[in-house]
């Protein structure tokens, strides 16, 4: 026990020392920095950042976001950059915490970072937006779809919000006669997932639909689903609704075939990527529909060429998520060259002009051919609903 | 009818708490340390069982047997380089913490490897199942075999710890390392094979936690794996038996509760029911009750 | 004046919260603090309280804990409930104070009930169980959905919709999505008073007379009994303390990020591990070692941030080495022999 005390002050000591150091260091480094911009003004470039949960049960979708975001960047700096400015990037992990997702915003923050794309996730954009609000930095979330992801005017998503999902898709079901009887599955430890759902049970009230079952599930008991099918199968269920991520419902649409339960699933823009499961039999997701901005197999070159170029460098096939954070680099991009940004503008500036210029630009994009924001900062664009006919996406209209 | 197929599906999930709470159970109860990286030699398991079937074109046979070598490698790697240089520390705590820094090594480590995005596993079942009463009840294969293969587990594992010379051995180490070691026991060996076995199981385990439940990640092992370690105490900690109860009890509850209580408050309620058991029987189902002297 | 060992220890303890928060804010008004430090600095605060909450349980009381941020959980959606709806209502000093006594209180009353069942149980079996209370807790909160209109107070738990509000009804705890808009109360100053109240708190207790009973049950409980030490009283007393002082970590955590969702990264059995990790790295019993070691660890991963994705493989590779190299009887022995002669002062002797 003495040891042990002695060791713990001694290496204690040594590890403060080191991190004051490294945060001296940071500030070092930060100063030398704009000297270097000072000096030699014809070197200056943006500097873009971006943050998910990079480890952790969530890191398939904040890896998605942040190689997206790189690629775009990548793109933009071949092409000559923004306004003639090169850009740098930068991507943070959050592990899906709202706490962590700060101190990655805060390392960006030391690095020089100019704009947000971020937070992957709805309540980690929350809490950074409280951060960007105060330093008035450009934020744009590629895939935070809470209401309150964009509550402050700095704030802009790419994505559908969740309320938006949700009334969406009790529309499309009403409108199309798809259903009578639908059951629910949702994820209640998740703020999109049970965001979806709260508007869709409020939406489908009148509706010639009738919600007969709508059964949770949480983070922690995201493995078995019989019950939750088996309720959807005994209230007589001709339609789920699966308000849910890829991850879960591939599970689900397994069970529910070693059930010899078929009805029609329908999900929302957390499903796109099922297809693209390394080793899922896509036979079992045929006639799922979804209302998804992305599909990664559609054939106009845009697609094409990133769903390509972004196999080749990360070895995966995109998914929606990639979809987001991609359109949301060209956004700034856009937005930047409408107001004629320049990346010696102090951050406050670029976030005015940028905010100024959102309201105003029409962009197109992966996810959309054509978006326009309002002020408020949700998005304007059609959701496109999707089949899946033999393993492949088929416009549902 | 309907209660029938609830009850089903609960012992599908318990047979495989019950099959890695078995391998759980015989490092626990043995070398008296809570292997929490237990969860994540299972993944490591199934993504070697993934990668190699894979490799071989669907020969999952062979992928199994490979886990199983390469699982039981890393069960005594593991032990030797992690564990037992703090065998004897002055607290048992520290071995726990050295186990979760070896939980988030293989969890990252697999993130490196195979990314984190799901793979979809493929059966090494084929087999349907049974049904019965015109096909309204079902058991699925996968059930079926995790059940026989728990209970062939549980009675070599009892065998081989009640009759053989190394089982002995691993009953007196359970009881008193050091009166053991008086004996001439080589504890340090006996402990060793404990892993080895206990990593094996882990990977019979993973090749069906992930033929039940089909998606494959680096995090695929954590949540199984509290949850048998939730079921080994419940059955009584270092009781064989007990494990394999207590798998089935806690998976059969947690899909009675989701039906008849609430989906959303199922985790709840399980954890709920263990701690009024524990109340009740505070060594578990199985568990041997100990008198405490001065 | 003369000052025994302990309370000369103890004094130390202080001198050195004091000194880390007198650089820090030197270093911070310098302008020599990045951003990225500046935000972890209330962060520190609040998981090195919680390690001393849960060495008390650990290391003083001598019980296996792994469910502690369950009331953590509690401190940090009661009080940042409270700090909601008086929001406009009352002046930030006094509602983030009273905030404080609620958290607290209910952390404290949580603790006592949870106490009851849990603290009759033993060893792992007791582990166990708090595990399972830290689960029910976070997902029973997850399940509340209260919100407010004109009509008063509504309550659900199922889904908001069942609430029946009115249209300008204000959905205050919305399930999964939990409280959002807490306001941002907390900051380093907070933190270190909270730190060093709590800090005097425990340090006090050990010292004292219950102290001393409440380490003899843990060395010995058959014996303390039987010298006639009231056993159950006096484990109450130390769980309650323990959950208190946690409590009053999810206070300043509640106040430090304005969305609080129950969501196991925070509350789970593996954040309450993670806060295990602090102590036994620290020292089981050693206080100040749980302090040193909180901040450590919570800086580590943060610091490792340059190395992108090998990040967390690195700091559990850091992990696994601090435990051998610091519990291993084998290189404490090697230890011994090679600095076997250096002396530190201000040690602290416990267990």
């Amino acid at each position: 026990m003495k040891k042990m005390n002695k060791v713990v002050s001694v290496m204690s000591a040594a590890v403060i020392a080191l991190s004051m150091l490294a945060g001296c260091g940071d500030t070092a480094a930060d100063t030398a920095g704009t000297g270097d911009a000072g000096s030699a003004s014809g070197d200056k470039v943006f500097k873009i950042g971006a943050i998910g949960p990079l480890t952790g049960g969530a890191a398939a979708y904040g890896n998605a976001v942040c190689n997206a975001a790189e690629l775009a960047v990548a793109e933009i700096n071949a092409n000559g950059g923004i306004n003639g400015y090169q850009v740098e990037y930068k991507k943070q992990d959050d592990e899906l915490n709202a706490e962590k997702s700060v101190n990655a915003y805060n390392t960006l923050k030391d690095w020089g970072m100019q704009v947000l794309v971020g937070s992957t996730t709805s309540a980690c954009s929350i809490a950074v937006s409280e951060y960007t609000k105060a330093d008035n930095m450009f934020q744009l979330t590629p895939s935070g779809s809470a209401e309150d992801c964009v509550k402050y005017d700095n704030a802009f998503r790419v994505c559908f919000s969740d309320p938006n999902q949700g009334i969406a898709s009790a529309q499309y079901i009403s409108d199309h006669n798809l259903a009578t009887k639908v059951g629910i599955i949702y994820d209640s430890s998740d703020v999109y997932s049970s965001g979806i759902y709260q508007k869709f049970v409020q939406e489908s009230e009148g509706k010639n639909f009738e919600v007969v079952s709508a059964e949770a599930f949480t983070a922690d008991n995201n493995t078995d689903f019989s019950v939750q099918l088996q309720k959807a199968k005994d209230a007589g269920a001709d339609l789920v609704f699966l308000p849910i991520y890829y991850k879960e419902a591939a599970l689900i649409l397994t069970q529910a075939s070693t059930m010899g339960y078929a009805p029609t699933f329908f999900g929302v823009d957390g499903l796109d990527g099922i297809l693209t499961v390394e080793n899922f039999d896509v036979s079992l997701a045929e006639g799922v529909m979804l209302l998804t901005p992305f599909a990664a197999d559609a054939t106009d070159d845009l697609t094409v060429n990133f769903v390509k170029n972004y196999q080749e460098k990360y070895g995966e096939i995109p998914n929606q998520f990639a979809a987001d954070a991609y359109d949301a680099v060209f956004i700034i991009k856009q937005a930047m060259e409408a107001k004629g940004v320049t990346p010696d503008m102090s951050v406050s500036d670029i976030c005015e002009a940028v905010k100024g210029a959102m309201t105003e630009i029409e962009a197109s994009g992966l996810t959309s051919a054509k978006m326009t924001w309002a002020a408020n900062g949700e998005p304007n664009k059609e959701p496109k609903a999707v089949i899946i006919k033999d393993g492949a996406y088929v416009s549902a209209q | 009818m309907s209660f029938l197929t609830y009850f089903i599906n609960g012992l599908s999930l318990g047979s495989i708490y019950a099959i890695i709470a078995l391998g759980y159970t015989m490092v626990y109860g043995i070398a008296k340390m809570l292997n929490f990286a237990h969860g994540d030699f299972i993944m490591v398991g199934c993504y070697i069982i993934f990668s190699v079937s894979g490799a071989l074109s669907g020969n999952s046979i062979v992928g199994i047997i490979v886990a199983i070598i390469l699982c039981t490698l890393l069960g005594i790697t593991t032990e030797f380089v992690a564990y037992r240089p703090l065998r004897g520390a002055a607290s048992p705590l520290a071995v726990l913490i050295t186990a979760i820094g070896v939980s988030y090594l293989l969890e990252n480590l697999a993130l490196l490897i195979f990314g984190a995005d799901i793979k979809s596993f493929t059966s090494v079942i084929k087999w349907e199942g049974l049904t019965f009463a015109d096909g309204q009840l079902r058991i699925q294969g996968v059930t079926i075999v995790t059940i026989v293969v728990s209970i062939l587990i549980l009675i070599v594992l009892q065998f081989f710890i009640n009759k053989t010379k190394q089982g002995q051995a691993m009953l007196a180490v359970a009881e008193d390392r050091g009166a053991a070691t008086l004996m001439g026991i080589n504890v340090n060996r006996t402990i060793m094979l404990t892993f080895a076995i206990g990593s094996a199981l882990a990977a019979v385990a993973g090749a069906l936690l992930c033929s039940a439940y089909p998606s494959l990640s680096p995090y695929t092992g954590a949540m199984p794996g509290i949850k048998a370690f939730v079921a080994a105490v419940l059955g009584g900690i270092g009781s064989i038996p007990g494990a394999m109860i207590g798998g089935l009890v806690l998976g059969i509850v947690e899909i009675l509760s989701k039906t008849y209580i609430s989906s959303q408050l199922s985790d709840a309620i399980v954890f709920g029911i263990l701690v009024v058991v524990l109340l009740v029987r505070p060594t578990g189902i199985l568990g041997k009750k100990i008198q405490e002297k001065v | 004046m003369k000052l025994d060992k302990k309370s000369k220890s103890n004094l130390i303890t202080y001198a050195i919260v004091i000194a880390a928060y007198i650089i820090f804010q030197v270093l911070a008004m310098t302008g020599n603090l990045s951003s990225h430090m500046k935000g972890l600095l209330v962060p520190m605060t609040y998981y090195a309280v919680i390690a001393v909450a849960l060495n008390l349980c650990v290391g003083i009381l001598g019980e296996l804990s792994i469910g502690h941020c369950g009331f953590m959980c509690i401190g940090a959606f009661t009080s940042a409930f409270f700090s909601k709806i008086t929001a406009d209502i009352l002046p930030t000093a006094p509602r983030f104070f009273l905030a404080f006594l609620i958290g607290i209180g209910f952390a404290a009353l949580f603790g006592f009930l949870i106490g009851i069942p849990v603290l009759r149980l033993k060893g792992d079996y007791l582990a166990i169980v708090t595990l399972a209370f830290g689960e029910i807790i976070k997902n029973v909160i997850n399940a509340f959905y209260i919100g407010i209109d004109k009509n008063g107070l509504h309550f659900s738990m199922k889904n908001s919709m069942e609430l029946g509000m009115e249209a300008d009804g204000n959905i205050l705890v919305n399930g999964a999505m939990g409280i959002t808009g807490t306001p941002h109360d907390a900051n380093f100053t907070v933190g270190i008073v909270v730190l060093l109240i709590s800090l005097f708190v425990v340090q006090n207790l050990v010292n004292s007379r219950d102290g001393r009973a409440i380490m003899a049950i843990r060395d010995n409980y058959i014996a303390a009994e039987s010298t006639g030490i009231n056993v159950t009283g006096y484990k109450m007393m130390a769980f309650t303390i323990s959950a208190a002082i946690a409590g009053a970590a999810g206070v300043l955590f509640s106040h430090n990020i304005t969305t609080l969702t129950a969501s196991s990264q925070y509350f789970g059995y593996n954040a309450s591990i993670m806060i295990l990790v602090y102590v036994v790295l620290g020292g089981i019993g050693n206080i100040r070692g749980s302090v040193i070691a909180a901040c450590i660890l919570y800086l580590l991963p943060e610091l490792l941030r340059g190395l992108s994705t090998y990040r967390m493989l690195i700091y559990s590779i850091v992990l696994i080495i601090m435990m051998i190299v610091n519990w291993s009887p084998k290189v404490i022995e090697w230890r011994k022999k090679t600095f076997g002669k250096v002396k530190l002062p201000g040690r602290k002797e416990v267990a």
